[in-house]
């Protein structure tokens, strides 16, 4: 069984058609690469499985149970909508730390927050807790020698480089254990020799089976990492399948259009 | 030679010698405590009323917002000055019936009403810029990390509004010290008003000394404001 179903996907803003009947599955340890022009619906996409954007039309599914169908209201309760967000993570382009916290607090405020909430208001939980902060504080210390960022556990955000910054928001994405990892143009806004440090902690991620939807701009690195691709264009899918087939030998015209713009680049974004 | 003359609700005061220093000083410092007062009570109230107007304006109720932003708009597009004589004496001219009375008290009151609502809706303006300001990806992350919208408002938003409206609500605040002397438009005793009378029976000294004490009360504000950015100075937005 697939672990994530999206069919008849439709979103409109205004006039705007964004999504016109996508329709995609996913299996679990499988990465998927989402590739196309600016405008083509992909992180309007992403959004919408994040629950970040209401789809008009359409259902998702998440290891077979139902999370979101249009055609019933009763998936679409704001009470819910945070449960089922948690089965997703989600790297934004432009990192989105909390500037206040130093990266330690960053990867770990969300975590307690939930944990809290498990023990309820009456009683006195305090040495619980203390024992759950402490478990939450280890994972995250762990998550941040993953990302090769341990002495900079108690730096603030905006003392970082942007691939560093990166690094802890996917470390704090990775904190919450979703069922799915999604990335939105993770290096888009990173200066080029940033990149290489962000793909590589893609790639091990990758390495372990996390199942991943990343959409991306690098084509190489896509071949590289992806199981499955997707080429989206103008709302719809216009090509899926093996990395080896949509990027190295696409069938479509509109798919081969797209890819002739991108140069050869190795998989951690270094010129060969 | 000893004249004794009413100045206020039947109260007689002593005149005195002009050069009567320390009984001058302890006039200004207690019509000063006026002053006082009525900026205390305009923080007390203007800042929570501020922040429900806040919400108002930011309200995607329509009839809501326009209601609140045409409120807004009034107060602050009229002097406060006009604003205290409207409050002062328009329920009685408008057969309402006063509801100031006739004593200080009432004038008072009357006063720190309209400094309330005038100062609320400046600072409504200033939290919803501060508010509005507040990158929305920030507000994403807090929602895909599964924070409830009070979490990410107290634990994600709250601070980085605070360090942003902090220098126009040190201006505000500032502003709004000076401005307690217009309460005498309404025959509130406050100290500029006491030092004005001292010049008219020829001592210019009690101005300077009126000076003075607002110097050294905004003075210790602009240290508390500087404060408090230094100490949300850790971070960056």
């Amino acid at each position: 069984m697939a672990i994530l179903e999206v069919e008849n996907l439709y979103k409109r803003f205004g006039d705007i058609e964004v999504l016109k009947g996508i329709r995609f599955s996913l299996e679990q340890g499988q990465a998927l690469a989402i590739i196309g022009s600016s405008g083509s619906g992909k992180t309007t996409l992403l959004r919408c499985l994040n629950f970040l954007e209401r789809p008009d039309e359409g259902i998702i599914r998440v290891n077979g149970a139902v999370l979101f169908d249009s055609g019933n209201p009763s998936t679409q309760r704001e009470a819910e909508i945070r449960k089922k967000r948690l089965n997703f993570g989600l790297v934004f382009q432009s990192f989105n730390l909390f500037p206040q916290y130093t990266v330690l607090k960053n990867i770990t405020l969300a975590c307690e927050l939930l944990a809290k909430e498990q023990f309820g208001r009456k009683g006195d939980h305090s040495a619980d807790i203390k024992a759950m902060q402490q478990v939450i504080e280890n994972e995250a210390y762990e998550l941040l020698e993953q990302m090769g960022l341990s002495e900079k556990a108690a730096a603030y955000p905006h003392q970082l480089s942007g691939g560093q910054q990166q690094r802890v928001a996917i470390a704090r994405a990775l904190a919450l254990r979703p069922t799915i990892l999604c990335f939105d143009e993770p290096t888009s806004a990173l200066d080029p020799e940033l990149t290489g440090e962000v793909l590589r902690v893609i790639r091990s991620l990758a390495a372990k089976k996390t199942t991943m939807v990343i959409v991306t701009h690098e084509m190489s690195f896509a071949r590289d990492v992806a199981d499955h691709v997707i080429f989206m264009d103008d709302g719809v899918i216009v090509e899926e399948g093996r990395p080896e087939d949509v990027i190295s030998n696409p069938r479509e015209m509109r798919t081969r259009q797209f890819l002739s713009r991108f140069s050869n680049e190795s998989a951690t974004g270094e010129p060969r | 030679m000893d004249r004794t003359r009413v100045l206020s609700e039947g109260h007689i005061f002593e005149d005195h010698a002009m050069n009567d220093i320390f009984v001058i000083i302890g006039r200004l410092f207690s019509s000063f405590w006026l002053n006082c007062e009525l900026f205390l009570l305009t923080l007390l109230f203007a800042l929570p009323l501020g922040l429900i107007l806040s919400f108002g304006s930011m309200s995607r109720l329509r009839p809501l917002s326009a209601l609140t932003k045409t409120l807004v708009w009034i107060i602050r597009g009229t002097p406060l000055m006009l604003q205290i004589i409207v409050i002062f004496f328009a329920p009685g001219l408008l057969g309402w019936g006063s509801p100031w009375g006739t004593g200080s008290a009432g004038r008072f009151s009357a006063a720190t009403m309209a400094f309330i609502i005038n100062y609320a809706c400046y600072f409504s303006e200033i939290f919803r810029g501060g508010i509005q300001g507040i990158p929305r990806g920030q507000t994403e992350a807090g929602q895909v990390l599964g924070m409830t919208k009070t979490q990410i408002f107290f634990k994600i938003t709250l601070l980085q509004v605070i360090k942003r409206i902090l220098p126009p609500m040190a201006n505000e605040i500032i502003t709004l010290v000076k401005d307690t002397s217009l309460a005498r438009i309404i025959s509130n005793k406050e100290i500029v008003m006491m030092a004005q009378e001292y010049t008219s029976k020829g001592l210019i000294w009690p101005l300077f000394s009126t000076a003075l004490f607002f110097l050294a009360f905004v003075g210790a504000l602009t240290l508390l404001f500087n404060g408090l950015e230094k100490k949300l100075d850790y971070f960056k937005a």
